[in-house]
């Protein structure tokens, strides 16, 4: 521990700050360890109703288990439950010491925040289960898991918001930036897409506020936005802090993070009506949703280089240090879907790609490639810090688990590529008299090998998650494995003698 | 000239605004008298926080 300390000491100069301050680590823990539980759960349901699509027995034939209501338990499982105890644990744990000041509110709200939003979490699953949905993607929950979500988030708002104000730190650190973008608008997202009115206060349905057109509007605002807010700007706070953190360097540029954090910021909000192109949705609506979309690759690739290029200069620790392995990858996987995701909304290629398995594709590299890999990163940095213990249990599991989790993201996105294209083309061949060539069913027959692929991909997604569960738990045990260590690493080297 | 007319005149230079807006985010990112505060924040996580193990 001395010498880590002098380590990052030397490194740092006379950045020490004197005062001692307890930050709060008890709740960032519990959050810690429902995010790797959800993540399983998530990963294992997304397996299974891969294998539903391959094998249709696998619906057993009953309406509980048939895919239709088990696709929302895997998407809000992955999305919801992993993705959002990741943002809690990592906004949380990196609030306080970029502001130096603990938890506005203290540690028992935090604990509150996380009862409630992981009881909330096992009621949606529920109810989708039993058949409740508002049949709206990623905003399934009825009304009155809806108001109880709201009232979660609002003090999550306030526990973070109050922390960056009474902070000790003069400037709030860019993280943080990003962390309460993410916080704000899915507050508003949550609130815009979920206006609806009950049928009764005594049972679970309702019908939204508005209908049609607009409907599917305010829809895909929120969905689009969910990916934009949720799903990229709070993933973005990770990397921010993370990523600098891990390589122990600042990161690359940080004008280039205040031009990315605005731009992003602007334009991702209107980009939602690329999801209805060609619908009854106005033709303006749809080319000022595909305008949008494809500037938005600017401050993408924007942020993507600044997150890659903080290793400018150490690219050795790639090689050394699989933990930094995940978080930088995960910024490839992120520009590579953020080049990907502008190409599919400008509508000729649209018009291929819609309702394929291009999409499924597309949304599961930035879902595992992005969003998990970053997490698992953040994750591995993480459980060894709140632990207390001086290393990971074993740095060789964490290199097995990224390239087992590497090969089954190949698997699953080239499978979908092939998969997704061939779907399209065949729904557009018509025959020499003007007929549709290829009925829907024989597309479904052709899709299924890639079906098959894509479920063997999961299968590796998942077993990778069950080797870093093993070696996380190891980890807090404070068990430290025996193996080969990687060569020339200084600072890991540092810390293991301590 | 009513209020709502006047929305209406305001809101049809809305690209105007953003660009204004844009223009002047660049303009304080690139400040070269902001330099020593970026360099400064850009440090922040790299602190010693005292939770090192």
């Amino acid at each position: 521990m001395t010498s880590a300390t002098l380590t990052s000491g030397a490194t740092l100069g006379s950045q020490r700050v004197s005062e001692d301050v307890r930050y709060y680590e008890d709740a960032i823990r519990l959050f810690v360890i429902a995010a790797t539980f959800w993540g399983v759960v998530g990963f294992l349901a997304g397996t299974f109703i891969a294998l539903q699509l391959a094998f249709p027995a696998l619906n057993l034939g009953l309406e509980w288990t048939s895919f239709g209501r088990l696709r929302p338990v895997h998407t809000s499982a992955v999305i919801f439950a992993f993705g959002g105890n990741v943002l809690f644990a990592t906004s949380l744990y990196s609030v306080q010491r970029t502001c130096r000041q603990f938890l506005f509110g203290g540690e028992g709200l935090t604990k509150f925040i996380f009862w409630n939003y992981n009881i909330f979490i096992v009621l949606a699953a529920l109810s989708y289960v039993l058949g409740y949905t508002q049949g709206k993607e990623y905003a399934e929950p009825e009304w009155i898991l809806d108001l109880h979500l709201t009232v979660i988030w609002v003090l999550y708002a306030i526990q973070f918001a109050g922390t960056v104000m009474t902070r000790r730190e003069s400037h709030i650190y860019v993280a943080n930036w990003f962390f309460l973008a993410f916080i704000l608008t899915v507050a508003i997202l949550h609130l815009g897409n979920n206006m609806n009115v009950p049928v009764s206060w005594t049972g679970m349905k309702s019908y939204p506020f508005v209908s049609g057109v607009q409907s599917a509007m305010v829809q895909w605002w929120y969905g689009h936005n969910a990916v934009g807010f949720f799903l990229t700007a709070g993933f973005l706070g990770i990397m921010y802090y993370f990523v600098p953190k891990r390589a122990e360097r600042p990161v690359y540029s940080y004008r280039l993070s205040i031009v990315h954090f605005w731009t992003l910021i602007f334009l991702y909000i209107w980009a939602g009506p690329h999801h209805l192109h060609y619908t009854s949705l106005p033709d303006w609506a749809q080319t000022l949703g595909m305008t949008f979309s494809v500037m938005l690759w600017m401050p993408s690739w924007g942020g993507m280089i600044n997150g890659i290029m903080t290793l400018s200069g150490a690219w050795d620790k790639l090689r050394t240090d699989p933990v930094l392995r995940f978080l930088v990858s995960s910024v490839a996987f992120y520009g590579m879907s953020t080049f990907e995701g502008p190409l599919m909304s400008v509508k000729p290629v649209n018009a291929l790609s819609h309702y394929t398995d291009w999409t499924v594709g597309h949304v599961h590299s930035g879902a595992l490639g992005w969003v998990a890999f970053i997490s698992f990163g953040a994750l591995y940095f993480l459980v060894p810090v709140l632990w207390k213990r001086s290393q990971l249990y074993s740095l060789r599991l964490v290199s097995y688990h990224f390239w087992t989790a590497t090969v089954g993201i190949v698997l699953y996105i080239t499978a979908m590529w092939v998969s997704g294209i061939m779907q399209g083309l065949m729904w557009r061949a018509y025959d020499n008299l003007g007929f549709l060539q290829y009925s829907f069913v024989e597309t479904v027959a052709a899709m299924h090998p890639f079906y098959v692929i894509r479920a063997m991909g999961g299968v590796l997604f998942v077993i990778g998650s069950l080797i870093m569960v093993y070696n996380l738990w190891r980890t807090a045990k404070g068990d430290v494995r025996i193996e080969k260590p990687y060569a020339s690493t200084p600072h890991k080297a540092a810390v293991g003698a301590a | 000239m009513d209020l709502d007319a006047i929305t209406v005149m305001l809101r049809s230079f809305w690209t105007v605004w953003l660009m204004v807006l844009l223009t002047g985010i660049l303009v304080y990112a690139m400040w070269p008298g902001n330099r020593r505060t970026f360099d400064h924040a850009s440090q922040i996580p790299l602190k010693d926080d005292g939770q090192e193990f």
